[in-house]
């Protein structure tokens, strides 16, 4: 491999005198030593600390509501007909009935939650056009592959959306109701639009261009998911941009979950009018549900959950107790290696050859 | 050799049992369809390269397992992972390794261009016309010129030569340099270069089939109805040059492919290195464990499709009815796609690359570099680098390798007085060096300005005419068979058999005693500027018995004396009553010289009685004439004769060693290195040699001598050394364990204290007998040093094979010449000395480079180094990309085992590839624990590499666990913080994209992290390549996720936003932090621990360089250690009978232009070649290159001994 230089003469084959070819470039070598190590773990225990402590108090600061709904109230009627298929067009509403004992301040934010429901298996999750729902002519009518077998319904006409995804969307609706302690009952305000990622809602899902047409002839040719009532353009009566694959509920539901238990946002309070502008008051609520998603099939539970947030989210426990453990963790292990390194180590006796 | 010739026999489809062919008959000899000279080393062309490289290439298990992946990638209900992330890398790996090989192949090509259109002229249709050689075929008469290259396998016919003889050189062939001698039939030589003759010429051959014997040819030729036999002298091989012969002419027997260099140029065998055996057992395992896996997954699979995927249906509703059984198949293939990253492709490829560069700092290294040969280093193999740190038994050539082959008359001991050493003026001796101050010959013309003395008082003495001195030096001029040459007036030049001669002689001649020609009777010296002429009337040769030779001239004065030189013991046997104090004083002197590795020789003369010596001359002609026991009837008269002698003194050579070999052994016995000296030099030769640079040392508990005779003996003499190295024997357990195929393993015996063993050749040829073998193996493994003696070329190789056979240890050879090419070939590493002797050794080792001393370097810090970072290479890739897999199978117990991905389709096809790549290449090529010096200064940190403890089955399963564990935390750590959690502003943070994301952010830290830990050595490169690859991971990811690309292709970029929506949460980042914490936790501390409680000896030389804060001062340079020994050097002249018979019987003949000066003629025809055995023994004092090309070759000792039928006596 001796390479052949332009040189000549008697050196000419000796190779270069350069730090990198005589590996001798300047370099940084550290070294697992006691002044290193020992300070390190005590100054990571201490932030760990901190950092528990301080997290543990923000997650303390939120409040949250469950409600497991499945067969809670009058819901068992309805959890019973949905057991059945032929039902499926059936309208079933029920009411749950639920105190809040200490008022919910600030952002109250309001979400439906299924358990055991894997939107997180392989083929479900494949089974999507998103060049479809961001408006793609040719794949609107055209569905990918992917789709199977949602692609086409019993007349060959494409779906649309198509896929198990969409098909498979959660089709309860709530209204939620304020029985204050005095005076009558005030539906509880949510807002149900803006509860998606901006980039979802913005740049990911798009109705096909209209060209001055109405949303549903852009849709027509196609034909709804077959679980569905009704069809993509006509998803929210009360707002028409509101509709296609620029649902809100359609676009939450899209982004599908990592875990068979989640939640998702379903609206938040509006903090207008009195008597909600601090949040949700305590005393008595009933829940007004449109019982249509069948879990019984896949023994899953449905529940509500009012939740209010901090900058570090909802209430989620873990990361503040994880690093609490962590922490007395490190610090077990620094006074352990402490002690090693004073009875061993310290004076680099066992360094000696 | 045999392999490779049967493999021929079996690509044709009949075997050819015998060659026929008729001289000038193109038509007859293209009936048998021989191969044309035109060869073929290319293995493509344009149209075949891409398919025959790529089934090559799928021919690697690791590519065509991918291409398996491929496959099942295709089946759409198996396809868990889009193509792309396979063929991605794949195609990466196919382009690089297709690219090499086709610059490769190009190279090939050009060179097979340039050799096929080289011209020659050939006889066609009765006139020479020039042809390219591939035009050449089997039959043809063509014609060469002085320097040209043998066109193919020739008979020769004629040269321009008288007798018909031609020079070759044959250094490409077999490697060695000196010139060889062919000799055509005189019935063709008649032929002369009358191209009407030729052409008329129509002999017919049959011979051999082609083969790759390059020493034996037999055929005969059939020329106007008589038969003559042909052999190999009258072949002219392919790969030779034609020196000294104007022309010749030959008929093509062998061409192209056929010819026997071709046939020699068959592939080595493939030598791979420890690792790489190890790494094929792991991917095996791996295999088993992939499938272990899948099998789980795919299990759960079939439980989790019965009792809930069947209730799920109602949303996904399985394709064409499948049960969960069927299921469960898919899913089984289908997480063997996900799963695939723990056999990483890029493995390979980085493994390669890694090789590479390290064989590229070889080549780079100055300090490997000899600027005398301007010789670099030069890694011939890139494939065995680690291995170089892994080397347990260094088995050395002896001459050429530890010493140069060079002879220097360096002390003296005349009349009782001592000559060589200086003194200063306290009366100190001091150590000579190339500083001292040299002796003046300028009183001398015909001085030889290359050789060196130090003592001033040899001249003074010379000069003082001292009859003792000046008789020592007469001895020296008149007793030896070197023949001179003067090309020009005072120009002289000595070739010796033997180097040991051709320093004797230098050293006369520069001290006044001038050996200037010889003719069969009578040797001209010229004596203190006057010429005078010995009448030489016997020379009683040397040989291995009498390790003496004597010389009986009569002195122009008219004075009958003989000259005797040889062994101090024979001497010492033969010498008058008369000098016993001069032998007391003289021994003392001898055991000295002995002492410093001299190679010592006594000298003694005698005056003779003129009646009496022609009485003995009578008697001497009768025994020679005597056709029954002729030589021990000679023994006797010698014996008779050289009795009586009176002692002038001793001299004592220097076998030079090379620089630094002494230490350089040292270096590596304290590196736990056992090193073989295999050797054809005699038992006392080598012995000293093996005092002279360490290998063997007076602090040694015992040297143990072998030299028995019989099987027996051998046996008992083993026996004996290794009883009394280690009384206690417990031979009832041996300790060796079973390897498959039924091999032993024996495993090292511990002794107390250093032993050392000599083994002759003949015992040795007992020792390497089957039933012997092990009896011999466990003794030698038990001494430090181990010294075989007259070993032949095959031997070495077998001493080799047994220690590879049964030691489960690595091996390297060492040594410059033809003679070792066998061992370099058989150990797991070969290495040539390079710039000595011919190119053979060189050419079949895998590195090579101009000193012994370089090896030191090759092993401490090259290979030490490789083998780190091989090491740490391995540990740290199995651990990234077993981490990385591990979490898929986390995953699937969440994910209704239906082989779900948990990250993006992009980040697992760039993973390996853009993410993780540089940082660990970077680490494998510039880590280093500790730098050069201080890997010079404590050898003992090789020794972890001989105990394969960097990277072994156990350290491989450690990586396993250690992912395992980090698997876990980056799988359950981000999963617990994520499943029920939003974002700051409520929307959805627990979304699949964006646990995958986080996830792969996680497991990239933590990953990163973890190479900083391994990392010992961060240059700025380094530093560069982790930041960079970092960067490069967030830089890849917005761009992937950004709305561009989405739009550009929603399906393959489906991950729009996620990036951006949960690279800005607190809690996304406080996952990563904790992840990350937890990840190294365990690593620092157990690394902390252990070396706090049981540091390695990396940890204790890292410790002392912090300590240090810089290179240590270095190393004293050791004085040569004095020795007041016993022991004698023998008589050490050449190994093969002397061939004073040559000088004296008048058979050789002298070129033309010394033939006049001698006034000897040309009286005869030659008969025969002669070839001396072993060495060229070209005398070369110091600094001159043997190697270096000379366009006009010199005449060498060959063409002067054309040997005449013409007997004397």
């Amino acid at each position: 491999m001796g390479k052949v230089k332009g040189k000549s003469g008697p050196l000419a084959r000796r190779p270069d005198n350069s730090a990198f070819k005589q590996q001798r470039l300047p370099a940084w070598s550290p070294m697992l030593t006691a002044n290193t190590v020992l300070p390190f773990f005590y100054l990571m225990a201490l932030i760990c600390m901190l950092l528990g402590v301080w997290l543990l108090l923000t997650v303390q600061s939120t409040q949250e509501i469950k409600l497991d709904y499945t067969e809670a109230g009058t819901c068992d009627i309805c959890f019973e007909k949905r057991k059945n298929v032929s039902n499926a067009a059936q309208t079933c509403t029920c009411t749950v009935v639920f105190p809040i004992k200490k008022a919910l301040k600030g952002d109250v934010f309001f979400y439906y939650g299924l358990q055991n429901f894997h939107q997180n298996l392989r083929r479900y999750m494949d089974s999507r056009d998103d060049g479809q729902m961001v408006g793609r002519k040719t794949n609107l009518k055209n569905p990918s592959s992917y789709c199977e077998p949602f692609t086409k319904n019993q007349n060959g006409l494409p779906i649309a959306p198509c896929g198990a995804v969409a098909n498979s969307i959660f089709n309860d609706s709530f209204t939620l109701t304020y029985h204050g302690s005095s005076g009558p009952s005030i539906r509880v305000p949510l807002l149900r639009k803006g509860i998606t990622w901006y980039t979802d809602k913005n740049v990911k899902y798009r109705n096909p261009k209209n060209d001055n047409m109405t949303l549903a002839q852009v849709f027509e040719g196609t034909a709804q998911p077959l679980y569905w009532q009704k069809p993509v353009y006509e998803l929210d009566p009360l707002d028409p941009t509101n509709n296609g694959f620029i649902n809100d509920d359609l676009i939450v539901w899209m982004r599908e979950a990592a875990f068979p238990n989640f939640k998702k946002l379903y609206g938040v309070l509006y903090r207008a009018s009195q008597p909600f502008t601090k949040g949700l008051p305590a005393g008595n609520y009933t829940i007004n549900i449109s019982y249509n998603f069948p879990v019984q099939y896949f023994q899953g539970r449905k529940e509500v959950v009012l939740t209010t947030l901090t900058w570090f989210g909802g209430q989620n426990h873990f990361l503040p107790v994880a690093y609490l453990v962590t922490s007395c963790l490190i610090l077990l292990i620094a006074i352990l290696l402490t002690v090693a390194w004073w009875k061993f180590g310290k004076n680099g006796k066992r360094m000696e050859e | 050799m045999t392999f490779w010739t049967g493999m021929d026999c079996f690509r044709k489809k009949e075997r050819e049992l015998e060659r026929k062919l008729r001289a000038n008959d193109r038509e007859y000899n293209l009936s048998f369809k021989y191969a044309t000279n035109a060869i073929k080393t290319s293995k493509y062309n344009p149209f075949t390269f891409l398919p025959l490289n790529l089934f090559e290439q799928f021919q690697r298990i690791a590519n065509a397992y991918f291409l398996f992946l491929l496959v099942l990638q295709v089946i759409p209900q198996i396809s868990s992972l889009s193509w792309f992330t396979t063929v991605v890398p794949l195609v990466l790996v196919l382009t690089v390794t297709a690219a090499k090989d086709a610059t490769d192949d190009i190279n090939r090509h050009r060179s097979d261009n340039q050799v096929n259109n080289r011209k020659v002229q050939v006889l066609i249709d009765r006139k020479l016309r020039s042809e390219k050689w591939m035009d050449v075929q089997v039959g043809d008469i063509i014609r060469l010129e002085n320097n040209q290259f043998v066109t193919a396998d020739l008979l020769l016919l004629s040269s321009s030569e008288p007798l018909n003889l031609v020079y070759i050189e044959t250094a490409e062939l077999d490697g060695e340099t000196n010139l060889k001698v062919r000799q055509a039939l005189t019935v063709t030589g008649d032929l002369g270069e009358d191209s009407e003759k030729l052409a008329d010429f129509n002999g017919e051959v049959r011979c051999e089939p082609p083969n790759n014997r390059l020493d034996r040819f037999t055929g005969t030729l059939t020329y106007v109805g008589q038969k003559y036999p042909l052999d190999n002298e009258k072949i002219l091989l392919r790969g030779c040059t034609l020196r000294n012969t104007e022309w010749c002419f030959g008929l093509v027997l062998f061409a192209g492919p056929e010819t026997k260099l071709m046939q020699n140029s068959g592939k080595t065998t493939f030598k791979r290195t420890s690792i790489d055996r190890l790494m094929n057992v792991l991917v095996l395992c791996i295999f088993g464990f992939l499938a272990f896996m899948c099998t789980i997954l795919a299990i759960g699979n079939c439980i989790w499709e019965m009792n809930e995927g069947s209730q799920f249906m109602i949303f996904l509703p399985r394709q064409d009815g499948n049960n969960a059984a069927f299921s469960a198949f898919l899913t089984f293939w289908s997480y063997v796609i996900i799963l695939n990253t723990v056999v990483p492709i890029s493995l390979y490829v980085s493994v390669e690359i890694i090789r590479l560069g390290n064989s590229f700092y070889i080549d780079w290294d100055r300090k490997m570099y000899f600027a005398r040969y301007d010789t670099p280093a030069e890694a011939r193999t890139t494939t065995l680098n680690e291995e170089l740190g892994q080397i347990k038994y260094i088995f050395s050539d002896k001459t050429g390798t530890l010493t140069q082959n060079i002879m220097t008359f360096n002390k003296c001991s005349i009349n009782g007085k001592s000559y060589g050493d200086v003194y200063d003026y306290t009366g100190q001796r001091l150590e000579i060096t190339e500083h001292t101050e040299t002796v003046d010959f300028s009183f001398n013309p015909l001085a030889d300005p290359r050789f060196m003395f130090h003592d001033h008082a040899l001249v003074e003495a010379v000069k003082l005419e001292d009859p003792e001195v000046h008789a020592f030096f007469r001895l020296l001029a008149l007793c030896h068979t070197v023949m001179a040459e003067e090309k020009k007036e005072g120009e002289l030049f000595y070739q010796a058999q033997s180097p040991d001669e051709g320093a004797l002689v230098t050293a006369a001649r520069n001290f006044g005693f001038v050996f200037r020609s010889r003719t069969p009777d009578s040797v001209s010296i010229v004596e203190m500027g006057e010429q005078r002429s010995y009448e030489l009337l016997a020379i009683l040769d040397f040989n291995n018995v009498r390790k003496r030779m004597s010389v009986i001239v009569r002195s122009p004065e008219g004075k009958l004396c003989l000259y005797c030189k040889g062994a101090d013991t024979i001497i010492y046997e033969r010498l008058h009553q008369s000098c016993s104090k001069l032998m007391d004083v003289t021994t003392e002197h001898l055991n000295e010289f002995a002492g410093e590795g001299l190679r010592t020789l006594a000298l003694a003369y005698k005056n003779l009685d003129e009646e009496y010596f022609n009485q003995w001359k009578q008697r001497h002609h009768e025994a020679s004439t005597e056709l029954d026991n002729q030589e021990s009837k000679l023994d006797e008269l010698y014996e008779e004769i050289e009795k009586d002698l009176l002692l002038l003194g001793a001299t004592a050579i220097e076998d030079k060693l090379q620089d630094g070999v002494p230490q350089t052994i040292e270096q590596l016995s304290k590196a736990n290195i056992k090193i073989w000296v295999l050797t054809g030099d005699k038992q006392e030769t080598a012995e000293n040699i093996g005092y002279s640079c360490n290998l063997l040392r007076e602090e040694m508990n015992d040297v143990f001598i072998v030299s028995g005779n019989s099987p027996e003996d051998v046996r008992q003499e083993l026996r004996n050394a290794r009883t009394s190295m280690k009384p206690v024997e417990d031979s009832m357990f041996l300790p060796e364990r079973t390897l498959g195929k039924g091999v032993k393993v024996i495993a090292d015996e511990l002794v107390n204290g250093e032993y050392g063993l000599v083994i002759n050749g003949h015992s040795l040829a007992y020792a390497l007998e089957g039933s012997m073998e092990l009896e011999f193996l466990r003794t030698a493994c038990m001494c430090k040093a181990v010294i075989c003696c007259r070993v032949t070329p095959l031997q070495k190789a077998q001493v080799v094979e047994l220690v590879k056979k049964y030691k489960q240890a690595v091996t390297l050879a060492i040594g410059d010449g033809a003679n070792d090419v066998s061992m370099i070939k058989a150990a797991h590493i070969g290495v040539g000395i390079s710039g000595q002797e011919g190119m053979q050794a060189v050419l079949s080792s895998d590195y090579s480079f101009a000193q012994f001393r370089f090896l030191q370097r090759l092993l401490l810090v090259h290979g030490r180094w490789s083998y780190l970072r091989m090491c740490k290479f391995l540990r740290y890739f199995f651990y990234k990309n077993f981490t990385f897999t591990f979490v898929h199978f986390w995953y699937g117990f969440f994910c209704g085992f239906s082989a779900q991905t948990v990250y993006d389709e992009w980040f697992i096809t760039l993973y390996n590839l853009v993410y993780t790549a540089l940082p660990v290449l970077g680490m494998s090529l510039f880590d280093q624990d500790v730098n050069d010096v201080w890997s010079f200064q404590h050898p003992q940190l090789y020794i972890p590499g001989q105990l394969n403890l960097y990277f072994s089955k156990k350290a491989f399963f450690n990586c396993a666990l250690h992912s395992c564990y980090s698997s876990m935390v980056l799988f359950f750590i981000p999963y617990a913080a994520m499943h029920n959690t939003v974002r700051d502003d409520g929307k959805d943070v627990a979304d699949y994209q964006s646990f995958a994301l986080l996830t792969q952010t996680c497991l990239l830290f933590a990953v990163t992290i973890q190479l900083g830990l391994e990392m010992s050595y961060w240059t700025a490169v380094n530093t560069f390549f982790v930041m960079g690859s970092l960067a490069m991971y967030f830089a890849v990811t917005f761009t992937m996720y950004s709305n561009g690309m989405f739009l550009l292709l929603p399906s393959a970029f489906p991950f729009l936003g996620t990036a951006r929506n949960s690279l800005n949460q607190p809690n996304i980042w406080l996952t990563i932090l904790l992840t990350s914490i937890l990840c190294v936790l365990p690593v620092v501390t157990y690394r902390f621990l252990l070396i706090q409680l049981c540091p390695t000896i990396n940890d204790k030389v890292m410790f002392k360089v912090r300590r240090a804060k810089a290179t240590p001062a270095p190393p004293p340079l050791r004085t040569r250690i004095r020795r007041t020994s016993s022991r004698r050097s023998g008589y050490a002249f050449s190994h093969a009978q002397g061939y004073g018979h040559l000088v004296t019987s008048g058979r050789f003949l002298r070129r033309p232009a010394l033939s006049a000066s001698s006034g000897f003629a040309n009286i005869g025809r030659t008969t025969t070649g002669f070839s001396p055995m072993g060495r060229s023994a070209g005398y070369s004092p110091t600094g001159r290159p043997q190697n270096a090309k000379v366009p006009d070759v010199e005449v060498t000792s060959l063409q002067m001994y054309r040997t005449i039928r013409d007997p004397v006596f």
